[in-house]
This record gives structure tokens, sequence and C-alpha cells, in this order.
């Protein structure tokens, strides 16, 4: 449906969105780790407005029409990107959801009007489709593209590679196709993301279906075979422009964030592990001598631990590795959070000059090891994991599960799911919400996206 | 005054494809945003107007050209074509070139402006105009010659008049759209876009209609 004004949620440009109004809900993908019960997983809805008498409670809940999809990321179908000069629709809405089954392949199309208290499913892309006009399997990522939606795949339906990228039509939701003209050496894929103002897309590697869906494969990890590349495309030609090798021991680059200034052309990626030493790290990529370079900035060593207490694929190296599973920028490009699922460390580094990060504030929940309590849930397992950050830079929703088949080998006894708020002072710092905490029984939260958008759900073509 | 509104007209339509957004100022001035250089708004906007304008001369160029052997039913196909294109639009408002692409030379810019113009009906809206001034000058003429009378109403339109119709259209445009790409990337900022960016698609669109059926009065 068109509006006779622009959607209030779009923002030509990433400083005037931090202005946004605070958010009142939050919308969280829930996962039930036990699909044999037969309980669907769901999209839940939180109320997150502190005047309101429910604040901090699940206020709505749409479940999916079948077991076992694993939601996992899912995303707008509208955003600030449609405010973009050269393709502008400006008076679609932000409305649907596009919820992606990871494990069923299954793309849900979920309608947050007329009450955006109780969502409704309106459409479901079946996997065969998807298959048969793209090619993919696997649905991850989702970006609200100027001229479609855009979404990532892990993989082929027969659980191989190559992964890549395919679009959905804006209006419909169909499925246009396969993005990629001509994919060069890139074959693994996980996020993606852009600079609109450079024409230029980015991609991540993870594994393929096969590499991922029964577990974390010690010997893929030993042998460096996860992913451990970025990938540069020419936006406009579909085609890839060059790779950006980490080298093998830093295995799984997963989390894109690019500057949200589309002037600026640099950005993050988050390495979960060195097969070498356990460290986590940050890279940064950037334009170097008329391509692309890429430097590490951040590492994050893993912590020396008794084996009593660590889980049987951890024994060996006596220590817990810190695991970045997930990082945030805010809007003005000046924090990075980073989440350790591992150690269960939320840390937050000034990246003003992003050549020099310095760190600002830490908090630390659940973890293997140190189980970090919160003032409200008590102590916690899993760790902080996925983590969106609200326009204006001030709240963390931060949630505690990975993925399911990896859930339990860090956590052998099960993960309680959680999600709670982080609250960041405006010059650098962090603390726990002391009185935003939502468990989920039986049942794992992941990724959150915030109403009206948040600081991973926009793309912006002014600065 | 029955001589001068098409003209007026002509130049009125120039100024609101040159208010549209998406018809090239909002390009100009992210251009210019993304290079932090003013001199880059101003030159863009030249590029789009020509692009503009060649889509203009190949519509009308059309239109006129098959209006001198088939006067009667080019009326009628012309009024057909708005109409149709206008429910089109109204049916399917975002279906446009897609073009994904801020680094842009000047002749992809032209190239985008000739796209959005073609594929929004700039000219085709012309249409009524050309009827209107094709008879006007026949009526003008009538009580002259009956053999000038033979000759106009056949061919329309002079060739000077057509090109002072897309001329005229494009100065407008053009116009309009430098007053605004500067008021914006100098002071009024890109606010604008959340708060004074109405559906112009759900507007053109009705506009494109009543065109056509005027198309048929006239």
């Amino acid at each position: 449906m068109a509006l006779w004004k622009t959607d209030q949620t779009f923002y030509p440009s990433p400083r005037m969105a931090m202005q946004a109004p605070r958010e009142k809900l939050a919308y969280v993908a829930v996962f039930n780790p036990d699909a044999s019960n037969g309980r669907p997983d769901a999209i839940c809805v939180l109320d997150t407005d502190p005047q309101s008498p429910s604040y901090g409670q699940v206020v709505g809940r749409v479940e999916m029409p079948y077991a076992g999809d694993e939601l996992h990321h899912f995303g707008w179908n509208a955003c600030s990107a449609a405010l973009c000069p050269y393709a502008p629709h400006p008076h679609v809405e932000r409305r649907y959801l596009i919820v992606p089954g990871l494990r069923s392949s299954r793309i849900h199309i979920i309608d947050t009007k007329p009450d955006p208290r109780n969502p409704q499913i309106v459409k479901v892309i079946e996997p065969e489709e998807l298959a048969r006009r793209s090619g993919y399997s696997r649905p991850h990522t989702i970006h609200c593209g100027p001229d479609a939606i855009y979404v990532s795949a892990l993989g082929t339906p027969d659980g191989e590679g190559p992964g890549g990228l395919f679009l959905l039509d804006h209006d419909s939701f169909d499925v246009l196709g396969r993005w990629e003209v001509d994919r060069g050496s890139q074959y693994l894929a996980y996020d993606f993301w852009w600079h609109l103002g450079y024409d230029v897309a980015i991609t991540s590697e993870w594994g393929t279906p096969k590499m991922v869906e029964h577990g974390l494969q010690p010997d893929l990890l030993l042998g460096g075979k996860y992913g451990h590349a970025l990938h540069l495309w020419d936006l406009r030609k579909r085609r890839h422009l060059q790779a950006l090798d980490l080298g093998a021991e830093h295995q799984m680059a997963l989390e894109l964030r690019p500057a949200h200034d589309p002037t600026r052309a640099y950005g993050f990626v988050g390495v979960v592990v060195s097969n070498k030493d356990l460290t986590g790290s940050i890279w940064l990529w950037h334009r170097a001598n008329g391509g692309w370079g890429v430097k590490k900035i951040i590492e994050i060593p893993a912590e020396p631990a008794d084996p009593e207490q660590l889980p049987p694929a951890l024994k060996p190296f006596k220590a817990v590795p810190p695991l970045i599973t997930d990082i945030n920028l805010s809007l003005d490009d000046r924090f990075l959070y980073i989440a350790c699922f591992g150690t269960g460390d939320l840390q937050q580094w000034d990246v003003s000059d992003p050549f020099n990060p310095k760190l600002t504030g830490k908090v630390r929940l659940g973890g293997i090891v140190s189980h970090a309590p919160h003032p409200k849930g008590g102590a916690l397992n899993g760790g902080s994991q996925m983590l969106e950050l609200s326009r204006d830079g001030r709240r963390i929703y931060l949630s505690n599960s990975l993925y399911g088949a990896w859930d339990t080998q860090f956590f052998p006894e099960g993960i309680r799911g959680w999600v709670t708020i982080v609250n960041a002072r405006p010059g650098g710092g962090l603390e726990v919400d002391p009185d935003f905490f939502v468990p989920f029984t039986g049942e794992r939260a992941h990724q959150v996206r915030l109403e009206g958008g948040d600081s991973s759900s926009d793309s912006y073509c002014y600065p | 005054m029955s001589e001068s509104w098409p003209w007026l007209a002509v130049a009125l339509l120039g100024a609101y494809h040159g208010a549209d957004p998406s018809m090239g100022w909002l390009f100009a001035v992210a251009l210019g945003l993304q290079e932090r250089r003013r001199t880059k708004v101003i030159e863009a906007l030249f590029p789009i107007a020509i692009g503009h304008l060649l889509s203009l001369a190949l519509v009308v160029g059309s239109i006129l050209l098959a209006m001198r052997p088939a006067p009667r039913q080019v009326r009628l196909l012309g009024a057909a074509a708005l109409i149709a294109f206008g429910v089109f639009r109204l049916w399917r408002p975002r279906m446009h070139p897609r073009w994904v692409a801020m680094r842009v030379n000047l002749i992809e810019l032209g190239a985008w402006s000739f796209l959005m113009a073609t594929a929004h009906g700039a000219g085709l809206m012309l249409f009524p105009i050309l009827l209107n001034l094709g008879a006007a000058r026949v009526a003008l003429h009538s009580h002259h010659d009956a053999m000038v009378l033979a000759e106009t109403a056949h061919s329309g339109l002079s060739v000077a008049q057509t090109g002072g119709i897309i001329l005229l259209h494009t100065a407008a445009m053009l116009i309009v759209m430098g007053v605004i790409a500067y008021a914006v990337y100098e002071w009024a900022g890109l606010k604008i876009l959340r708060t004074a960016w109405i559906n112009l698609d759900l507007i053109w669109a009705g506009a494109l209609i009543i065109a056509g059926v005027l198309s048929l009065i006239i």
C-alpha cells in the first residue's frame, strides 16, 4: 500500500536517524531447539516502552506454520534506502518482516500492521520455490536495498556451495533470482552489506550447509576450512572485484558492519576464532592503492580455564575462546560493539579513528565458565551473542543463543534463552539494565529487530 | 489567452518535473554531498536536463510524425495510451528502471534522466497540449487561405514551435531543479525529504488519465 507522505521511519542520513523517537516495541526471533515436540519457532513482540505497564514483557507472538525452521536473522521489507536518489520510492511502508528459516529455507513474510503487537503471516515462500528461482538454500541475512530486498544464502539445496545472494521483489516478495553475474573466487557465504556511495557490496564467509548443520567440525576448524575471506563486488554490474583473505588461521569471518556514512569507505568484520591461539579478532577493510585492503585492529585473547569447567570440545585447550559472533556499529560510526559468546563479554570500542580503536566499556553476561549473572535473571548461561543497537545509540538489546547445533557444543547443559538491555552512556561506557530481562522457557532468543529500525536495519545514501 | 495557455502549461509541466525529487534534483544533491562539492551539484543538473530534453524530443517527435498522415487515429491512440499509462502507474507505482548506482559519469547521468523521464511519461503528458497547439494554429490560419488550412491541419506544428515547446519545458525544469537543489544543498537540508515529499507518483498517474480524457475532448 502506498503512503501519501514519506514513511516517517525513513531518514535520509544516519545522523538524522539518530534523532528518531525511541522504539516502543522489539521483535525477536525465538527458536525451539527441540523440534521433535512439534512446537514451531516464533517471532515474539517485546514491550520496550518504559512508560507502559507491560514494559519488559512479551506482548505478542506469531508462530510459524511448521516446526523446525530455525529462525535466525530477519529484516524489514523497506528502509531508508528507499530515499536513494536514483530509484526513490519513499511512499512504501516499513511494514513487513522478512523472516527466513535457516534450516528449513522457508521464508515467512510477516505483516506488523495494523496491530504491531499482533503480527500476522501473510505469505510463505517454500524452499522449493527459492531453489527453483535462485538455486540457493539456507537464507540468512536480509537487507532492504534501493531496488529490491537482498538476501544472502549459505549454499545450494543439496547442502553444498556456492552460497550467495538472491533478490526478492519489493512489492510481491517473489524471488527474483540469483544476484551474482560473475562470482569470481567466491564460494562460501554468510553475511553481506554495501557501501551505497561507492556502488560496492561486500560479502563474508562461514561454511556450506554441510559444514555447519551438524555442529562445529573440529577437523574443518583445525584445517582452516571454514571461511576466512571477504569479497568485494561491483554492486551495479554484480561482478566480483576482489577477495581479501585474512589467512586460514582466522576462522569464520562473519558479521559485516560498513560505516553508515555513505562517503566513508571502510567497515568492520568480526572473526570468530583463530585456530592457532583461540583469539577472536576484528578487522578493518578500507580503500588502499585503488583497491581495498584489510587490517587486524582488535584482538581479544582466550581466557585460561580449569578443564573441569569446560565442555568436551574445549577441554584440551584449557581455555575459553572469546568467540566473536556478532558486532554492531553505532549510526555515527563512533562505537563498535563486540559480543563474545564464549566469555559472555559485550565490549564497546571507540572507532572514531578506525585504525586505532580504544576500549571504552565492557560488561559480562553468561559465558561458558563465568555464567555471569543479571540482577534480575540470576546466573546466566549462553553468552552475549546477538546484539542490536537502538538508533540513538543508547540501548543494546542482547540475546544469548548462537545456532542450535553449535549451542550444545559450548553449553552441553542446553541454553536457557533470554533478552536483556545494556545501556550505553553517550560518551562511552556500558551498564546492564537492571529492569529489562525477558526469559524464554524452553526456547532460545536470537536476532532482535526494533520498531522503526535499528543500527543494522537501514542503509543510507546521504551523509 | 487561448493562444498562451498551452505554452504556460508546457512551462508548468517542466516546473513540476523540476520539483519532483525522483526526476533529478535529488540525484544532483546526493552527488554533491558524496563529493562534498557544491559545483558537483550544478555540474550534475545539466546532463539531467539534457536527458530529460532528449526523452521529450523522442516522444514529441514521434507523436508529431505520426500525426502527419493520421491525425484522427493518433488522437485516439494518444488518448488511450495516456489513460492506459496512468492506470498502469496507479497499479504499479514503483515500476521504473532499476538503476543501482551512485558512481555515475555525466553521460550515465544523462542516460538515467532519459530513462526516468521516459518511464515517467513526461513527453506523453504533452500530448493534449500538442493537439491543442495544432488546432489553434489551424484556427488562426483558417480565414486566410484554404491552402494553408489544408496543409497545417495535417502537419500540426512547425519544427520551430516543436523545438520551442521542448526547450521551454526543459528550461522551466532546469530553473526549478536548480533552485531547489541549491536551496537543499546550501541550507534547507534533506529533512524536507521526510516532511515535504508527498506522493507525486499518485498525482502524476491521475494527471495522465485526465490528460488522456482531455485529449479526446479538445
